[in-house]
């Protein structure tokens, strides 16, 4: 059970946004990894749209499984291929400047097994369309993650998404 | 141009670049995948329920009411 938490780096997005957003050189000294995300999408109209998340720049190998209500209905979808998806943020549809909220645990991350992920996150907005998830992802690689770029897809993060990245050390 | 930040987590410094070509296929391939996956996973949500409908209202033909339907479906 982890009893540290320890900011390893932050960044904010500036003026222009940012299309994406890149740890690097992780350090291999902690047990796992969590990343909050604070962030909002630049795609109009959209109430929810979607980040992208890789592990040292490598586009393959990626599944998970989501749970996600939309403030009427709840589904289960799988997804594979070049990154974990469906990271739901609120777009320009949404409510103006709010924000979602995502957590990305990363357990395990400088051994040589495949890399889990838990992730859990909700788009804002003040109406009922609003989406929340759960996710289980997979990275079928056995590298350690050294990288971590959370993407936003074709279009950008906009001004003030925040992305923090953790370390949790088991002593 | 688009540009990404890159956090250098052993030095702590941030620095932002243009994205390159190869990265900005990247992005837009990562996009066309996720929406080729999410229309065939809608379109099996709304497949599954235009079946549960049909059935539902071929036990209704039969003579059941609504609330005989919920009992034995658990809709």
């Amino acid at each position: 059970m982890p009893n540290t938490y320890q900011v390893i780096s932050s960044v904010t997005v500036g003026s222009g946004g940012a299309a994406n957003i890149t740890f690097s050189s992780i350090p291999q000294t902690f047990t796992d990894l969590v990343v909050k995300l604070s962030g909002r999408s630049s795609r109009s109209a959209a109430v929810g749209e979607e980040f992208y998340l890789t592990f040292n720049g490598n586009t393959s190998s990626y599944s998970e499984r989501q749970l996600r209500g939309d403030g009427s209905s709840v589904i289960s979808q799988t997804f594979s291929g070049s990154s974990i998806q469906q990271l739901g943020q609120p777009g320009a549809g949404a409510t103006a400047n709010t924000f979602g909220n995502w957590e990305f645990y990363i357990p395990n991350y400088a051994g040589s097994n495949n890399k889990s992920i838990s992730l859990d996150g909700v788009t804002e907005n003040n109406a009922t369309q609003s989406y929340t998830y759960l996710e289980a992802g997979l990275w079928s690689n056995s590298a350690a993650i050294t990288s971590i770029t959370i993407s936003a897809g074709s279009y950008l993060a906009v001004e003030h998404s925040t992305a923090v990245l953790y370390g949790i050390k088991n002593s | 141009m688009a540009t990404k930040l890159i956090v250098d987590c052993s030095t702590g410094v941030t620095t932002e670049v243009e994205l390159t070509a190869e990265e900005i296929a990247e992005r837009e391939a990562m996009a066309a995948e996720y929406a080729v996956q999410k229309a065939q996973e809608d379109a099996a949500v709304a497949a599954k329920s235009a079946a549960k409908q049909a059935a539902q209202d071929k036990l209704k033909a039969l003579g059941l009411t609504d609330l005989e339907i919920a009992a034995i479906t658990g809709a």
